[in-house]
């Protein structure tokens, strides 16, 4: 379903261009969920924000397919619709724009792209309650300025409701779990499983601790390091790093 | 400038920043005119204006002298998307207790030069005053806002607000603003504040993350921005109708 080869990628900063990705190869076939670990500075959030096509992140160098198409042609907004969905670890905070205007906006938009009517108001609400309460969030939440005055973990569990309504087909999900407490933990866990496991949805999921893993089993876990991924393992990979560091096992 | 002959000049502090161009050629009686208004002791008066203007257009200008009674308030909320000069100037003077609550939007590219200019005068002890006036700007047009609040010796009490927000969508749109305080009591709260800046690119980007195309990013987030300005507006689908006219106007901008 997403198929990264030989990808290099650099970020502006204030020194120029600095090469973060260096020749980073990954796939993930539909119906599987894999882990990315690794230590801080890897390169974890700089693929993230690659795929997800932030502008200042350059690539120069690899490929990347979703779902047969160049993922690297399209534009952000063309990236979700195509079913992409990016879970941001600092979600950004919008004043004076409702969580309800902004998702609908986002959900109505992508199925324009894909030729399909939008959905009412009432139509939409309706999703929106299912969502928020498999995430058991307060549809009050929903109403307010998008992520302005959440707490650290309620801003994650916002990222899942989004995730929920607008029902991707390949999720990024860049450090979901921190920040959040053991029954939030639990809650989002619940949540990736109840929205993303299925024969023909992925997810690539950026943490740094297993214990998320406890609830959303992995079929691979991969080591990233420098850019790279050096390792890649099963669900024992994530345990083992967990007692022994990332210098021992990588 | 209360003579009626005589044309403002950009030398004038109050129009330092106007179109040149414009005071050259236009009439001094109609310039130098002045609209009044009264509101009586205890009661509210209301002004709300959407101004915008055709290609055609040669400018406008506009002088309103408020004195609000004891006790009352005067509420005005004004968008400017129009051209090629346009200024609005209200010079309000609140008795004791009185209220004068502003909400200002200019919204323009191409050249335009859109301003808004206030003087109030807390005259009387325990008179309070909010001034809320956001610019959004393209192209190479300018939004200024020239505030001054005046708290004359005995105005004890005063609550005076004003606050100035700009966002400069293309290189090129300026924005000025030039708060003035003159403060001679000594038991007053006025606050000021003022900023100049673009689109926030985190939230540009966010919103594409979730599919949300730019322009209309930019439109919720433009939006969210001039929402301020109506949020004490105590007539709702007034504050509505005037967001509406202002976003209508930036769908012309084909940025």
């Amino acid at each position: 379903m997403l198929k990264i080869e030989n990808l290099h990628a650099e970020v502006a900063t204030a020194d120029g261009p600095k090469p973060i990705l260096n020749g980073l190869t990954l796939e993930v076939a539909a119906g599987e969920i894999h882990a990315i670990m690794g230590p801080n500075g890897a390169g974890k959030s700089t693929l993230a924000h690659t795929l997800g096509g932030r502008p200042g992140y350059e690539i120069t160098e690899g490929s990347v397919t979703f779902d047969g198409q160049d993922l690297l042609e399209l534009e952000p907004h063309e990236r979700a619709a195509a079913g992409l969905f990016l879970g941001f670890q600092y979600p950004v905070e919008i004043p004076g724009v409702s969580n309800v205007q902004f998702l609908r906006e986002a959900a109505n938009a992508q199925r324009k792209v894909r030729g399909q009517d939008p959905l009412s108001g009432g139509e939409f609400l309706k999703l929106a309650k299912e969502k928020a309460a498999l995430l058991r969030m307060d549809m009050d939440m929903l109403k307010r300025p998008v992520n302005v005055g959440f707490s650290g973990g309620e801003k994650k569990r916002n990222e899942m409701v989004q995730m929920g309504i607008l029902d991707p087909k390949f999720a990024i999900l860049d450090e979901t779990d921190s920040g959040l407490d053991i029954d939030a933990l639990r809650i989002v866990g619940d949540g990736i499983n109840a929205i993303m496991r299925s024969p023909d949805k992925a997810v690539l999921l950026i943490t740094h601790y297993q214990r998320l893993l406890d609830y959303v089993k992995p079929d691979k876990v991969h080591i990233l390091a420098g850019g790279r991924i050096v390792k890649t393992g099963g669900p024992e990979l994530a345990h083992q790093l967990e007692e022994e560091g990332y210098e021992a096992v990588a | 400038m209360n003579d009626l002959t005589t044309l403002p000049t950009t030398r004038d502090e109050d129009w330092r920043y106007a179109d040149g161009k414009y005071l050259a050629d236009a009439n001094p009686a109609t310039i130098n005119h002045w609209r009044t208004l009264e509101v009586p002791p205890g009661e509210t008066r209301f002004q709300y204006t959407e101004h915008s203007s055709g290609p055609l257009a040669k400018g406008w200008t506009d002088r309103l002298r408020v004195h609000v009674g004891r006790g009352g308030r005067f509420e005005s909320f004004i968008v400017i998307t129009g051209g090629p000069y346009e200024r609005c100037e209200i010079e309000v003077t609140l008795e004791e207790g009185a209220h004068f609550e502003f909400g200002g939007v200019t919204l323009g590219g191409g050249d335009k030069i859109q301003e808004f200019v206030t003087r109030v005068i807390h005259a009387k002890p325990g008179a309070t005053s909010n001034q809320v006036v956001r610019a959004v700007q393209w192209g190479r047009s300018t939004g200024n806002f020239l505030g001054r609040i005046e708290v004359v010796r005995d105005a004890q009490k005063t609550d005076a607000a004003q606050n100035f927000r700009a966002i400069l969508l293309e290189k090129g749109a300026s924005a000025n603003t030039k708060p003035e305080l003159e403060i001679f009591a000594d038991d007053v709260k006025c606050a000021h504040g003022a900023a100049i800046g673009a689109l926030d690119e985190k939230a540009g980007f966010y919103m594409a993350a979730r599919g949300i195309p730019p322009e209309v990013a930019r439109k919720l987030q433009v939006q969210a921005f001039i929402a301020d300005a109506f949020e004490n507006c105590t007539t709702e689908h007034v504050a509505e109708r005037l967001l509406e006219g202002a976003l209508a106007a930036l769908e012309e901008a084909h940025l």
